[in-house]
C-alpha cells in the first residue's frame, strides 16, 4: 500500500469515529440533553471530516461539510437555536455526510442531498442575518507578509467575562515558534485562535528577535508570541492545542497568580466606570457566553485510549491460553508427586488464580462497547419510518455494555433487520395507533445488558404484536404444522422464525411479521447465541438475543469417544440422557431413531461417523446428548462418555489444513493434548441419509 | 522451477536434509520453522491417510503430514525417535513427520539439477531438483508446492477417494 492510501485509510477509520460522536451528539440535542460541549464535539467532528477531506482533495465531501460546519458554528455560538426542527435538519445532514465520506472511500453514485444543503443553507442564512461569525473574518487581517505586530482579539466582552470567575486560573504563554514548525506547513494564528476557544486570550507579538532586514533569512522564524489566556480550567487544553508542534517551538506555559489576574482588570474596571454600569456589564456579558462558559466548566470524561494492532492484542491472548493451558499441566503433574499439603500447592493455586484473572484482563482488551453498532440504529429507524409512512422513536440503553470486537462485528446484520422488522412489522401507521389509543409515535427500544456471562440485546416495539391466530392459519395452508397440532403461544411465535414464512410476502402482509428472521436466526445461532421472541397481541413484541461475550472461547461439554476427547457447544445441547434398550428402534438399513418422551429424533453414534479408533459402536450402552441445531432440529448423538463442563479456548486450523465437516475448530486441553470442537450443522449434514427428514415435521411441533 | 530468474548461478542457499522412506530430502531452510519430536496426534475425521492429526504446538493446532505416506509408500509407524519439522511456507505451517533429521547442506544454484523429465509427474509437483552430497542424491522439496498441494478439504476429499 502507498503511503498516501494508507493515511487515507487512517482518515476514513477517524471519520468513522467522528461520525460516531456527530450522531452521539445531534442525537443528544434531538432529545434537548445536549450541553455546549457535546455541541461543540458535534462541530469539532464536522469539522475534522471538511479539514480531513479537504487535504485528499474530495471536494464534495469538503463542500458539503462546509455548510453543515457553518450551521453548527452558528449554533455553537449562539445565534442559532437547536429546536427540534433545526436538528432533524441536522440529523438529516448528518446522515448526508457519512453517505459523502462513503462515496469518497468506496465510490459508487453520487448523493442526493440538494434537498439538505438547501435546508442548511437556510438556516445558515437565518443565523448570519443576526449576526456576522468574528472567527471567520479574521484571517484576512493576519497578513503573513506584514511584520506588522497584530494584536488579535479574540471576543471583545471577554476581558469583562472573565473576573466573573476569578475562580478559574490565568496562564501566561511565550510561544516561540521554530522554523521547522512553518516548514511543516504549521500556521500559528491556527493555534493561537484555537488558544481563544479556550478562554478570554490577549496576545502581543514579540518583534524583538527580528534582525536588520538585510540580515533576515526568509526561512527563519524570529517571531515570539506572549498571551495571557483567562479562566482556563485546564492547563492540559493549553497543551493539547500545542500538541502538534510541541517539537518545533518553545512554549513556557506558567500560571499566573490569581490576585494580580483578577484584581488588575477589575479595578480598572472600577476605576473607569460607575459601579453599577460594571455589574450591568457583567451580566450581560455573561449572557451572551453561556455556551463557552460551560464549556470550560464541563467535565472531561474521555477515556485516553491507543490503537492496538489487533494481531497484537490477539498474540497476547494466544500466549496467555497457552500460560493457561501449561500452569494446568504443571500443577497437575506436580500434585501428583507431592502430597496435597505441601507449600507448593498453595503457591499453585495463586498461580492459577493471578493467571485466571491474567486471562480476564487480557481478553478484556478485545472488548468494546456495543454503542458502535447501536449508533448505527437510529439513522436505520429514521429512514425505516420514513419508507414505510410510520412514525418511530428510538430509544437506547446499555450501550455502554462490552463485548468482544468480533461478536460486535457480526452483530450489525441481525440487529439491522430486526429492527426493520419491528418497525416495519410490527408498528402500525400513526392512523391505527391513535385508533387503538396509543400515541401516533411508536417507540423502538434497543437494549444490551450482561447476564450471567452473557450478553442479552433486546429489542422491543409498542406495536401490534404476533397475531397468533393468524401465523398459525398460515402455518398449517403452508404445511408447516399439523391441523390439529398443539402448539403453545411460544412454539406459534417461533414459527415465524422458519424459512417458509419469512420470503412470502403474503403472510408478512396477513400475521405482520417474518421478514428475514430466519437469517436473523442463523446469524445469531451462528455466532453461537440464541433468540426468543416474547409477544403481546395489540401491546408490541420483543425478541431477544443472548449472545456470548467472545468468540475466542466456548462454553463446552467435552465428551470421550473411543480414545479421543471432543468437546459440544454448550449452546447447541439440549439435555443428556440414558436410553433405554426399548427407547431405541431402528430405522431403515442402518439408521436408528431414539425415542424422547414421544418425540423420535434420529440417533447418531459420534464414533461411527467420524469413524473414531476404539469407539463404542452400540448406542444402546452410550451416553446420548440431544442437540438441536438450525434448520436440522433435535437430534441425538451417541457418546462413550461425558467428562465435563468447561469454557474452552477455541483454535481454529482451517488456515492450515482447510475446512473438515463436521469439525468447527480446536482446543487444547488441560493436558496440552488436542480436542476438536463438533460442529453440530456439520455434523448432521454429513450424515443425512434419510433419517434427519422424515421427523423434521415433527420438531416443528415441537418436542 | 520455482527459483526465479533473479538467482545467479552461483547464488548459494542452504537446506536442511532428511531422511524418509530410506531416502534423503532437502527443504530450503528459510521454510523451516522448527523441528520438534514426535508426539502423539489427534486424529481428524474425514481426512486421508497421510494426515496423521493435529498438535498442540505452544498453543497453535499443527496438522501433522505424513510425508512417507504423502509419497505413497505406506504409513510411518512414528516412534519418539521419528521426527516432526514445522513447516512455514505462504499462509500455512504444517509439521512434516520424517524419520530423522540429518544435516544442513550448502547448494549452488548451478549445483541443482532438474528432475528428469521421465520421472515427472502430477504427484512430483513439489521436487524443485537433485543435488548431489557426498556421491549421494538428495531431493530438494519445494515446501511452498508440498504445503499448498494438500489444498482445502476439496483436494483432501479428492485425494482421500
Amino acid at each position: 500500500m502507498d503511503p498516501m492510501e494508507a493515511i487515507k485509510q487512517t482518515f476514513f477509520q477517524e471519520c468513522d469515529e467522528l461520525l460516531l460522536a456527530m450522531e452521539e451528539g445531534l442525537i443528544a440535542m434531538e432529545n434537548g440533553e445536549a450541553d455546549s460541549e457535546m455541541i461543540n464535539a458535534v462541530f469539532r467532528a464536522v469539522h475534522s471530516i471538511k479539514g480531513g477531506g479537504g487535504a485528499f482533495g474530495f471536494d464534495v465531501l469538503v463542500g458539503f461539510a462546509h455548510i453543515f460546519e457553518n450551521v453548527m458554528d452558528l449554533i455553537r455560538s449562539d445565534k442559532l437555536n437547536p429546536t427540534p426542527d433545526v436538528v432533524k435538519v441536522l440529523l438529516r445532514a448528518g446522515d448526508k455526510l457519512s453517505d459523502h465520506v462513503a462515496l469518497a472511500r468506496d465510490g459508487g453514485i453520487d448523493v442526493q442531498d440538494s434537498e439538505v444543503k438547501a435546508e442548511l443553507n437556510q438556516l445558515a442564512g437565518g443565523g448570519e442575518e443576526e449576526d456576522e461569525i468574528g472567527g471567520e473574518a479574521a484571517p484576512s487581517e493576519f497578513d503573513g507578509l506584514s511584520f506588522m505586530p497584530v494584536q488579535i482579539d479574540i471576543g471583545d466582552d471577554a476581558p469583562a467575562f472573565m473576573s466573573l470567575e476569578p475562580e478559574l486560573p490565568s496562564w501566561r504563554i511565550r510561544f516561540t515558534p521554530h522554523a521547522g514548525l512553518y516548514a511543516k506547513a504549521n500556521e500559528p494564528y491556527l493555534l493561537i485562535r484555537e488558544l481563544g476557544m479556550l478562554g478570554a486570550l490577549e496576545v502581543t507579538a514579540d518583534l524583538s528577535a527580528i534582525p536588520d532586514l538585510l540580515a533576515i533569512e526568509p526561512e527563519q522564524a524570529y517571531l515570539t508570541w506572549n498571551a495571557v489566556l483567562r479562566d482556563c480550567a485546564d492547563r492540559s487544553k493549553i497543551e493539547e492545542v500545542f500538541e502538534f508542534v510541541s517539537g518545533d517551538c518553545d512554549l513556557d506555559i506558567s500560571e499566573i497568580v490569581p490576585e494580580l489576574a483578577v484584581a488588575e482588570p477589575v479595578m480598572e474596571e472600577v476605576l473607569d466606570a460607575p459601579a453599577s454600569a460594571v455589574i450591568v456589564d457583567l451580566v450581560t456579558a455573561a449572557e451572551k457566553k453561556p455556551v463557552a462558559a460551560a464549556a470550560s466548566t464541563a467535565v472531561e470524561v474521555v477515556k485516553s485510549t491507543i490503537r492496538v494492532d489487533l494481531d497484537k492484542v490477539d498474540r497476547l491472548v494466544n500466549l496467555v491460553g497457552e500460560l493457561v493451558i501449561t500452569q494446568a499441566m504443571l500443577s497437575q503433574r506436580i500434585l501428583e508427586t507431592t502430597s496435597a499439603q505441601s507449600t507448593i500447592g498453595t503457591g499453585l493455586g495463586e498461580l492459577e488464580h493471578l493467571l485466571r484473572e491474567l486471562q480476564e484482563a487480557v481478553m478484556a482488551i478485545r472488548t468494546q462497547p456495543v454503542k458502535s453498532v447501536f449508533q448505527r440504529m437510529p439513522r436505520l429507524v429514521r429512514e425505516t419510518a420514513a419508507q414505510t409512512g410510520k412514525e418511530a422513536h428510538l430509544e437506547i440503553e446499555g450501550e455502554a455494555t462490552e463485548v468482544d470486537k468480533t461478536v460486535i462485528e457480526r452483530l450489525g446484520e441481525p440487529l439491522t433487520h430486526m429492527i426493520r422488522n419491528a418497525i416495519d412489522h410490527g408498528l402500525e401507521s400513526p392512523e391505527d395507533r391513535v385508533a387503538a389509543g396509543k400515541p401516533a409515535e411508536g417507540t423502538v427500544k434497543l437494549s444490551a445488558e450482561h447476564r450471567g456471562g452473557r450478553i442479552v440485546i433486546e429489542v422491543s416495539d409498542d406495536g401490534r404484536g404476533i397475531n397468533r391466530a393468524k401465523v398459525r392459519e398460515k402455518a398449517i395452508e403452508r404445511g408447516v404444522i399439523a391441523a390439529n397440532a398443539n402448539l403453545s403461544d411460544e412454539e406459534i411465535d417461533n414459527l415465524i422464525f422458519l424459512p417458509g414464512f419469512s420470503t412470502a410476502s403474503q403472510v408478512s402482509n396477513i400475521s405482520g411479521r417474518g421478514v428475514g428472521l430466519d437469517v436473523v436466526r442463523r446469524n445469531i445461532n451462528d455466532l453461537g447465541g440464541r433468540i426468543t421472541i416474547s409477544s403481546v397481541l395489540g401491546k408490541g413484541s420483543k425478541f431477544s438475543l443472548t449472545l456470548p461475550l467472545t468468540l475466542a472461547v466456548l462454553d463446552g461439554m467435552i465428551v470421550a469417544v473411543g480414545d479421543q476427547t471432543f468437546v459440544l457447544p454448550l449452546s447447541h445441547i439440549v439435555e443428556s440422557l440414558l436410553p433405554k434398550q426399548s427407547d431405541i428402534n431402528a430405522f431403515g438399513s442402518t439408521g436408528m431413531l431414539l425415542n424422547v418422551r414421544g418425540v423420535y429424533v434420529p440417533l447418531i453414534s459420534v464414533g461411527r461417523l467420524l469413524n473414531v479408533r476404539g469407539a463404542n459402536y452400540d448406542v444402546t450402552s452410550s451416553v446420548v446428548i440431544l442437540v438441536e441445531s438450525e434448520g436440522i432440529g433435535r437430534m441425538a448423538l451417541a457418546v462413550d462418555g461425558i467428562i465435563g463442563q468447561r469454557q474452552v479456548v477455541i483454535k481454529s486450523f482451517e488456515s492450515n489444513i482447510g475446512h473438515i465437516d463436521g469439525i468447527a475448530a480446536a482446543t487444547i486441553l488441560g493436558d496440552g493434548r488436542v480436542a476438536l470442537i463438533l460442529d453440530i450443522d456439520g455434523l448432521v449434514a454429513g450424515c443425512r441419509e434419510g433419517v434427519a427428514r422424515p421427523i423434521e415435521y415433527q420438531q416443528a411441533a415441537g418436542a | 522451477m520455482s527459483i526465479s530468474d533473479k538467482d545467479t548461478a552461483q547464488e548459494r542457499r542452504q537446506y536442511i536434509t532428511f531422511l524418509a522412506t530410506g531416502q534423503e530430502f532437502a527443504a530450503d531452510i528459510m521454510t523451516i520453522r522448527e523441528i520438534r519430536g514426535w508426539t502423539d496426534t489427534t486424529a481428524l475425521p474425514h481426512v486421508p491417510d497421510y494426515v496423521r492429526g493435529v498438535i498442540n504446538l505452544r498453543g497453535m493446532v499443527l496438522p501433522v503430514i505424513d510425508l512417507k505416506a504423502r509419497l505413497g509408500l505406506g504409513l510411518t509407524d512414528a516412534t519418539a525417535k521419528h521426527v516432526i519439522i514445522v513447516v512455514n511456507s505462504g499462509d500455512r505451517t504444517i509439521g512434516l513427520l520424517v524419520d530423522a533429521v540429518s544435516d544442513i547442506l550448502t547448494v549452488a544454484r548451478q549445483e541443482i539439477q532438474s528432475v528428469p523429465d521421465v520421472m515427472r509427474e502430477q504427484q512430483n509437483d513439489y521436487v524443485e531438483g537433485i543435488a548431489v552430497l557426498d556421491g549421494r542424491m538428495v531431493t530438494l522439496l519445494g515446501m511452498t508446492k508440498l504445503t499448498s498441494s494438500f489444498g482445502g478439504m476439496d483436494s483432501l476429499v479428492e485425494h482421500a477417494a
